[in-house]
């Protein structure tokens, strides 16, 4: 396993001593997210490579520009999954990457989500320190949790040099069903069985025909299916992938896409254009043309957000924070990286 | 900063924005509050503030902060690390008062709270509608859910169902400077960092919670709980590996050793086999179906690592009193010594018999007892310490062989605490598991919400000074060169 840490933290500091911006790349699966900047890049793909895994441990600690696939075929061999079912969206995606972009899949609603099995990081922070914050073991409250901070903060905190998740066993068995629905009774039906012991792990819901995924023992998943009704679904590991690989029809479009996250149960959104939802209702996305404002207000209006996930155009690509949360992102901007070089502007201008 | 405002003008200016009941300044007023449930560590606050709405908290805090005076904000005072101390020169915030349950969600399954509510109350209120909360720390019956977030308190169900961070979805939190942040929501993430993350487990040192909106799940259809006796520790570490490398993770599974099995048995039978070197309890929940295929597999595993003996309770009543014994296992140890010190190290679970060992003989090299109670499942460990501060240094001893145990669990990848915080009583530990310069970047967190370190100064961070202070004492293995000198 080659060692390239010190290169980086050497390039890190070199570019905070001549306040260059940065821009990190791991394997540029997602480069497409978040609002696009300029800097010289600062490649991770060769800081690769599983540090420690002990299936009987239940986690992973890799390098960051470890291959999210080879991740997932390791931990396979032993039966265990990431529990928040990461998209790749190209098969240079990177475990670093998953860990800054922070986006989980199909079975974030009944699992947890990316920062949930997040359990330690090391970073190196704009100035060039190397710094460890969480750890191997799920339980762990020493110090503030700087660790799941990474998370989603899109680099612009700190370089992840390696991560360690926790990891669940694989379901035994899984079976998809599907039910015609209108859109009002599917988001009812899935919030009516989520707050039931129904095994459910995915739910999908194309604007006619309501998609669960049930996991778990073989008898467990044959009964919950008898009791919820619909049609058995054949090809379902081919579903869910185009789900969460964004490969559905749906997702092919040239339009913009939004992501919209609000309350599951919540009811007549009304989002313009060509909406599916994913995750009890807790998870719209909408392809659209209409003006950014008027999504952002429906949103707002249910206490959500909307993230321009794709764009086409110029609108801000994540939802304004209130000033005061503002306020708190410049001081942890200025903390980790006072000169500001770290992907600058890559979630807001302002950090 | 006593010079800058005296107490009796402090109660005056309180007065003025709190009902006069509300503030508390006489000596047999504040000395309830001299502690928290790590009683080694008293210490009186100038005042006691109890507010009953969050116009009043607002309106203290803003006197706090003009004449720059600490406040420490508690709920039920139920931290085992000192976490709710009082600050000699500061008010105690007293949340308790602010105890209403807002909204009961279910189509949103989410419950909105206010600070003081109990965690146990947060169930029993979801309970007709088959929901419940899931983090229960030991002292969920008295705890508030505003201590369990600034904890980031776990509880035996947190293998499965994770810590309070896995289940708390929004927060309102009043800053130093007085302004309510709102983080989080009842969807399923939010733009920007994960404030939300940061704040959970902060230890009262970044913002008040003012509200909390927590998680609910539901009830499971089922649950089965089983034990299994050993007549080694070594074995009944290993079952654990077994279970869980065998993709079974159960709800609870914890482990007792001999001492706590006889000091259970002698407390409120519970019935464990008096003999065994280790008993293991475990909890499976799940669908009928699963559950009963489950129990057989646990069954078989256990039996497969030397078991000595395995019960699966028949019935609910059985399930209660086998567990009985564990929840009982604090006071019950307590019935065999003046006092005692809880550890809470979390180390790697391959790691769990060699610990163990070397507990065994740092409680021989010291001379004083410990007894192994803990949350097998996720490692984490506690070793609790049984000792009489009667004697003439005995205290000392104790918490100079719970310093040795976690830095122990450090070095073998693990972390010095699991649920119960750093408080007071661990910032030595903290300079073990985390160098200057995280240190630093902690103490720059810290600065970012509250630069005149007004909310709860002087916890769970260790100074660099005090760190480097104590790297020098630690040049003799581990020996104080100056044992009598005042550590700070």
């Amino acid at each position: 396993m080659n060692d390239c840490s010190t290169d980086i933290a050497n390039e890190i500091q070199r570019a905070f001593q001549e306040k260059t911006a940065l821009r990190i790349e791991g394997g540029s699966s997602k480069s497409f997210y978040g609002r696009s900047i300029d800097g010289k890049p600062l490649s991770l793909s060769q800081n690769k490579g599983i540090i420690e895994y002990e299936p009987s441990e239940l986690y992973i600690t890799a390098k960051s520009g470890t291959p999210l696939s080879v991740i997932e075929e390791t931990i396979a061999k032993h039966s265990q999954v990431l529990p928040c079912e990461p998209p790749q969206f190209s098969n240079t995606a990177t475990i670093g990457g998953m860990v800054a972009c922070g986006l989980s899949g199909p079975r974030r609603a009944s699992s947890g989500s990316v920062r949930d099995c997040l359990l330690g990081t090391e970073i190196i922070n704009g100035k060039g320190e190397t710094l460890r914050f969480g750890g191997r073991v799920m339980k762990n409250v020493a110090g503030y949790d700087t660790s799941r901070l990474m998370c989603g903060a899109l680099g612009t905190l700190g370089v992840l040099m390696s991560v360690t998740l926790r990891l669940l066993p694989k379901p035994a068995f899984e079976e998809t069903i599907v039910l015609e629905l209108s859109e009002s009774a599917a988001v009812s039906k899935m919030n009516d069985w989520a707050s039931t012991p129904l095994p459910i792990s995915a739910t999908f819901y194309n604007g006619s025909c309501l998609y669960v995924r049930l996991s778990g023992s073989t008898s467990a998943v044959k009964a919950s299916s008898r009791e919820i009704g619909g049609d058995t679904y054949d090809t379902q590991t081919e579903f869910w992938e185009s789900i969460k690989e964004h490969q559905h029809a749906f997702f092919n479009a040239d339009m913009p896409l939004w992501r919209v996250s609000v309350p599951p149960n919540t009811q007549n959104l009304t989002l313009p254009g060509e909406s599916v939802m994913e995750w009890n209702g807790g998870l719209r996305w909408c392809k659209s043309d209409a003006n950014e404002k008027l999504i952002r207000e429906k949103a707002n209006n249910v206490a959500g957000h909307a993230t321009l996930f794709k764009s086409t155009g110029e609108a801000e690509i994540f939802h304004p924070l209130p000033i005061t949360i503002m306020n708190i992102h410049k001081k942890l901007k200025q903390v980790f990286d006072p000169a500001g070089i770290l992907n600058p502007g890559k979630m807001f201008a302002e950090i | 900063m006593h010079d800058s405002i005296s107490t009796f003008d402090l109660a005056n200016q309180f007065r003025k924005v709190l009902p006069q009941d509300a503030v508390l300044d006489q000596k047999q007023q504040l000395q309830p509050y001299e502690c928290d449930a790590l009683t080694a560590y008293r210490q009186l606050p100038r005042l006691v503030l109890l507010p009953s709405n969050i116009k009043e908290v607002q309106a203290s805090v803003k006197i706090c902060k003009e004449y720059k005076i600490p406040i420490v904000a508690r709920g039920a005072g139920t931290s085992l690390s000192g976490g709710a101390l009082p600050h000699s020169d500061g008010v105690l915030l007293n949340l308790a008062k602010l105890n209403k349950i807002i909204q009961i969600d279910t189509q949103n399954r989410t419950a909105t709270v206010q600070p003081g509510v109990r965690n146990l109350a947060i169930s029993d209120a979801a309970k007709p509608h088959g929901l419940y909360y899931a983090p229960d720390p030991s002292s969920q019956i008295a705890c508030t859910i505003g201590g369990n977030i600034a904890e980031n308190s776990g509880g035996v169900h947190c293998l499965k169902y994770g810590l309070t961070l896995h289940n708390i979805l929004a927060l309102k939190i009043l800053t130093i400077d007085g302004e309510i942040l709102e983080l989080g929501s009842k969807a399923f993430d939010t733009t920007g960092f994960d404030l939300l993350a940061l704040m959970t487990g902060s230890e009262g040192m970044l913002g008040i919670t003012l509200e909390a909106t927590v998680k609910l799940l539901p009830q499971p259809h089922d649950r089965k709980v089983l034990l299994a006796a050993f007549d080694q520790i070594q074995s009944a570490g290993n079952a654990v590996n077994g279970i869980i490398s065998n993709g079974i993770i159960p709800a609870g599974l914890e482990m007792l050793d001999q001492l706590t099995i006889q000091a259970t048995e002698m407390y409120c039978s519970p019935g464990y086999p008096p003999n065994a070197a280790a008993i293991l309890i475990c909890e499976l929940d799940g669908y009928d179906e699963e559950l009963q295929s489950q129990v057989s597999s646990v069954k078989e595993i256990l039996i497969e690592h030397q078991a000595i003996e395995v019960r699966v309770a028949k019935d609910k009543k059985e399930a209660e009193l086998l567990w009985l014994g564990r929840k009982a296992s604090f006071p019950a140890l307590g019935n065999l010594t003046p006092d005692y010190y809880c550890m809470d190290g979390t180390i790697p679970r391959k790691h769990l018999a060699l610990v163990l060992e070397s507990i065994a003989e740092l409680s021989k090299k010291y001379d004083l007892r410990v007894a192994n109670v803990f949350h097998a499942g996720d490692g984490n460990l506690h070793p609790v310490i049984l000792y009489d501060a009667n004697v003439a240094g005995e205290l000392e001893t104790a918490e100079k062989l719970g310093g040795e145990i976690l830095e122990l669990c450090v070095e073998v990848g693990g972390t010095i605490t699991g649920e119960h915080g750093v408080g007071v009583e661990k910032l030595n530990q903290m300079c073990v598991q985390f160098d200057d310069a995280e240190l630093a970047t902690f103490h720059q967190i810290k600065s970012a919400f509250d630069e005149h370190e007004l909310l709860n100064p002087g916890k769970a961070i260790p100074t660099l000074h005090r760190c480097a202070e104590l790297g020098a004492m630690h040049v003799h293995n581990g020996k104080l060169p100056h044992p009598d000198l005042p550590r700070f």
